[in-house]
């Protein structure tokens, strides 16, 4: 009993820091945040200051947009998850073979997640530029285009594009953390496994990825929070068009927030994005569980 | 060296296998280069060129004027000077929120993987939560807050409110890390009669090390990377930060490609070295044997 | 254990916190970089400002695309007392209780040398809210090097004719887009459409402020944009353009005409940007039967916000920088608000004869875009719209339909 107490001692010490840093600063906000979606804070409308109980909620998950936003989000987060997931894993993989010139990839890997979100949003945009584009500039003298297209002006091409220019900034992350996972297999099992006539596809769906299962599931729930919360890219290469095609939830939280100056409805929209988050994130542990047993 | 040794002893491989290893190298290299290459294209081509039609692949008159007004520029007003100065700005809040974030983060991440107390699992979420909340709808509030302790403006502030959003990203990352490692060692130090601070400090911390370095890795670039708090909260050289300062290339209707490539650049760089001196420990093979259960 | 954390708390309070002195007076203003008066200009009128009143000023310089984030977080906490905003902005502003009105103190000030658009930009409900300092409007400019080519002299000055001049470039094989537009969903497409509507005589709200999206002259000039697109006169890549892409296109000699801002005509004869250089012309933008002309206006006026400890001194302030001294000065970044600085010579050699003369003609036909409250969430829902029609997935009769909807719905709020 005595030890267990003190055992309980020593975690709350432990996370203590922590809770402090965590905390402190983001507690008022958050719970202001919480009132504000059900007060009508809004300086634009006759209701200001007005008890609104349920109502943004209600108006929210009653409007076509949200919806629409919410697929929106949902696409863009499923999309640019598994790529960098699953190239990371792979990329991962290869890195972690001994080869001439894997110790130069490896130093180089970490390039596209260096530059900063403003410039790769930028870089991306004058890239893919309908008008001068090296993209296009390419495309074309591969002869797989017969003339410029409008990557960013199109509605069924836009999101794709952002896809890209995200999971390519963003799949060395990934990389990273597999290789730090990988390095903590132990090697032995894989001789054993050699011994024992495994081919290197078997040991890998035997000893890799059951030993990676754990990083795969930090990496996929962070990077979904990421996702559903990224806003700078967006801004910086379509401000969530052409026609809406690349609205998010994230960048009409935005629009409210500082174009609307409606913050109740901002505030909403923060929660539920939390909400799904929330539940995605449950979703995925109980996935996990399931599989471990 | 170890891996090497280890590697080998895998099994004779294949002359085939190396060069479909080098292949895919080659392709993984192009992929990450090219637009590397082109954002250092960007930097070097005369305005005039960067939207010439047709493109020129290779221009016949490159500039280094750009990267000139960077190291040179000391006018206070000329957005390559602030750029200059916001890098410095960028580098120590980065520096000090990954020191501060890795400490502080770990203590936790090992609390929870390791050990046994109340409200683990609740707490574990509510401080995942914390970040799930996004930046536009807390800001408001939080601004106020800031205003009132005068911390508007100032590096070591923003430094804690980045620590507020690192931190519960470092636990989740951790603890995978640290969850991984076998409660033997623990016991087995304790026997030894070692502290359990010690435990945590000799046994864990070096088990978890290739994690660590992935995670501080991860938390510079947070912290490099960060726009839209920075955006608000700084307004002077003081404290602006370098993603505030390229954005500030751009005028109302212009978009500097060249001078935003040029930050790209210089931007990226710093992060791509700290991460190349330190990557060596993330892939550097670890002793063998009973590391994972 | 409580104890502790306060304790570690109230610490870290003390660590960050240094208490701030009383001082003087002393404003804090909020600019924009890189477009219009240039932040050494501001710093040396400020400076100026400074040694003639003691007043002292801080101003603080941010994109274009933060002022408005900046000014909504810091207007609870009242962090600037002058702020410079968007022309679109005072109405919100005002409704939303953040700026002072200056209706009287507006009344010291000739404001019969000031354009009459300008100046309308700061009103809402009868009353003013701000003092114009930024002027801009948006002009047509003409590739005439290529116009020649396809045996055409002068420049067009309805939209009939540009349609014929460019459907001639076209057919010749001289430009494959003629035409080219900021089309791309952000506020610049609204810009260009209040510019074409105006021109076919359509409004977005009446004078009584009331919308009137879908009246007939508005369709007919959304309609007028769509075909010109589809009949491939206007560059289809439009749909992905801000301002800037399309002085790119134009510079790099791939279009015949472009409406843009002010700051083109230089860009378009510099030659580090441009492989066009005095082949282009700036000129009012051309009309219909029911109209002459019309362009947006797109200047940015001073306000105070009503957080201001010092109204009088940060108007002082505001009149200072707007003063003709210093629009005359420092006019090679912006055009005066003033008419009368228009004869000055020095005034036209700083800012270009050949912009004075364009703007003297232009200014006369200024739209404001809707100055209501809600206006920054109608542009929202009109960018999307209209990106639809222009994309040919709607016409432009139930676009407009929607958003006058839409736009009672907003008023209603």
């Amino acid at each position: 009993m005595e030890l267990k107490r003190e055992e309980e001692r020593y975690g709350y010490f432990l996370i203590t820091p922590s809770m402090i840093v965590v905390f402190g600063v983001i507690i008022i906000p958050i719970i202001t945040t919480l009132v504000y979606s059900f007060v009508n804070i809004d300086p634009l409308s006759s209701h200001n200051g007005e008890f609104a109980g349920l109502s943004f909620y209600r108006k929210a998950l009653t409007s076509s947009e949200f919806w629409a936003d919410l697929g929106r989000t949902l696409y863009f987060t499923a999309a640019s998850t598994a790529i960098e997931t699953i190239f990371g894993l792979m990329i991962a993989l290869l890195l972690n073979e001994d080869f001439p010139g894997v110790k130069f990839l490896r130093s180089i890997i970490i390039i596209p997640w260096a530059i900063p979100t403003v410039v790769n949003g930028s870089l991306w945009k004058l890239m893919l530029n309908g008008e001068y584009g090296v993209i296009n500039a390419l495309l074309m003298r591969m002869h797989l285009i017969d003339a410029y297209q409008s990557w960013l002006g199109n509605p069924k091409t836009a999101m794709l594009c952002i896809v890209i220019a995200d999971a390519w900034k963003m799949t060395p992350l990934a990389v990273i953390f597999f290789l730090a996972a990988l390095q903590g297999i132990d090697r032995t099992r894989y001789e054993a496994a050699m011994v024992d006539g495994a081919g290197a596809f078997r040991r890998f769906t035997t000893i890799t990825l059951p030993a990676l299962r754990p990083t795969i599931m930090v990496i996929i729930v962070m990077r979904t929070v990421e996702k559903f919360k990224a806003f700078d890219i967006f801004y910086l290469m379509t401000r969530g068009g052409p026609a809406n095609s690349t609205k998010t939830l994230m960048y009409d939280t935005y629009l409210q927030a500082f174009t609307n100056l409606n913050y109740s409805e901002a505030s909403t929209l923060a929660y539920l994005i939390v909400l799904v988050v929330v539940l995605m994130t449950l979703g995925y542990i109980r996935l996990m569980r399931r599989e471990d047993s | 060296m170890e891996h090497k040794t280890i590697r080998r002893s895998i099994g004779p491989r294949s002359r085939g296998r190396t060069v479909l290893y080098m292949f895919l190298g080659l392709v993984l290299a192009v992929g990450v280069l090219a637009p590397v290459l082109w954002m250092f294209m960007t930097s070097i081509m005369r305005p005039v060129d960067l939207t010439a039609k047709p493109l020129k692949l290779i221009p016949e008159t490159t500039t280094l004027e750009r990267f000139r007004q960077i190291f040179s520029s000391d006018n206070g007003s000329d957005p390559a000077y602030v750029f200059r100065i916001a890098l410095k700005n960028s580098f120590i809040i980065a520096v000090a929120v990954t020191i501060l974030s890795l400490i502080v983060g770990s203590l936790s991440a090992y609390a929870f993987a390791q050990v046994r107390f109340r409200g683990k699992k609740g707490l574990m979420l509510t401080i995942l939560f914390t970040y799930m909340l996004p930046p536009a709808a807390l800001i408001i509030p939080l601004y106020r807050i800031y205003s009132r302790l005068g911390f508007l403006d100032r590096k070591g502030p923003l430094a804690i409110l980045y620590l507020s959003f690192i931190v519960p990203f470092i636990i989740w990352v951790m603890q995978d890390f640290f969850g991984s490692i076998s409660k033997s060692f623990e016991e087995a130090a304790q026997v030894d009669g070692a502290t359990r601070l010690q435990t945590l400090y000799y046994i864990f911390l070096p088990i978890a090390r290739p994690g660590a370095i992935a995670t501080g890795i991860l938390a510079f670039l947070m912290s490099w990377d960060e726009f839209f708090y920075s955006l608000i909260f700084t307004s002077s050289l003081s404290s602006k930060t370098m993603p505030v300062a390229i954005a500030e290339f751009n005028g109302k209707f212009t978009i500097d490609y060249g001078m935003i490539s040029v930050a790209g650049i210089l931007g990226s760089a710093i992060p791509v070295l700290v991460t190349v001196i330190f990557q060596k420990y993330i892939v550097m093979g670890m002793t063998a044997g009973g590391v994972k259960e | 254990m409580k104890k502790t954390l306060s304790l570690i708390l109230v610490m870290l309070m003390m660590l960050f916190s240094f208490p701030t002195f009383a001082e003087d007076i002393s404003l804090n203003a909020i600019f924009m970089k890189q477009a219009g008066y240039s932040e050494d200009d501001v710093l040396a009128m400020t400076q100026a400002f400074t040694e003639s009143t003691g007043i002292q000023v801080n101003p603080t310089f941010v994109a274009y695309e933060e002022l408005a984030p900046k000014i909504l977080t810091a207007s609870a906490s009242g962090g600037y007392d002058v702020i410079l905003g968007d022309c679109i902005w005072p109405a919100q502003f005002a409704k939303a209780g953040l700026v002072l009105d200056v209706t009287d103190r507006l009344g010291e000030v000739d404001l019969d040398d000031i354009y009459q658009g300008a100046l309308d930009a700061t009103k809402y409900e009868g009353k003013y809210y701000g003092m114009p300092w930024l002027n801009d409007v948006k002009y047509m400019f003409v590739n005439m090097e290529l116009l020649k080519q396809a045996g055409i002299e002068e420049a067009p000055t309805t939209w009939d004719q540009l349609i014929e001049d460019a459907k001639a470039c076209k057919e010749q094989g001289i430009c494959e887009y003629p035409i080219v537009g900021c089309y791309a969903q952000a506020e610049c497409l609204i810009c260009d459409y209040t510019c074409i509507a105006g021109s076919f005589g359509g409004a977005f709200v009446d004078e009584n402020n009331q919308p009137t999206l879908d009246s007939a002259e508005n369709i007919a000039a959304l309609d007028f944009m769509a075909q010109t697109l589809k009949d491939g006169l206007c560059n289809p890549k439009s749909l992905e353009m801000i301002e800037d892409d399309v002085l790119s296109t134009f510079a790099s000699g791939s279009a015949v005409f472009a409406i843009n801002w002010t700051y083109q005509y230089a860009s378009m004869n510099d030659e580090a940007q441009s492989s066009v250089v005095g082949q282009g012309i700036i000129t009012p933008i051309p009309g219909t039967d029911k109209a002459q002309s019309a362009t947006v206006n797109g200047g940015m006026p001073l306000m105070i916000t009503s957080g201001c400890k010092h109204p009088d001194e940060a108007w002082e302030y505001m009149l200072f920088l707007a003063s003709r001294e210093m629009q005359a000065r420092y006019c090679a970044n912006a055009l005066p608000i003033w008419k009368s600085l228009y004869t000055d010579p020095q005034v036209i050699e700083t800012a270009g004869a050949e912009v004075v003369a364009a703007s003297q003609i232009q200014f006369d036909y200024i739209v404001n875009r809707p100055m209501v409250p809600y206006y920054n969430e109608l542009s929202t829902a009109m960018q999307s719209e209209i990106q639809l029609v222009l994309l040919g997935q709607k016409t432009a009769q139930e676009a407009l339909t929607g958003l006058q909807a839409t736009a009672l719905e907003l008023a209603d709020r």
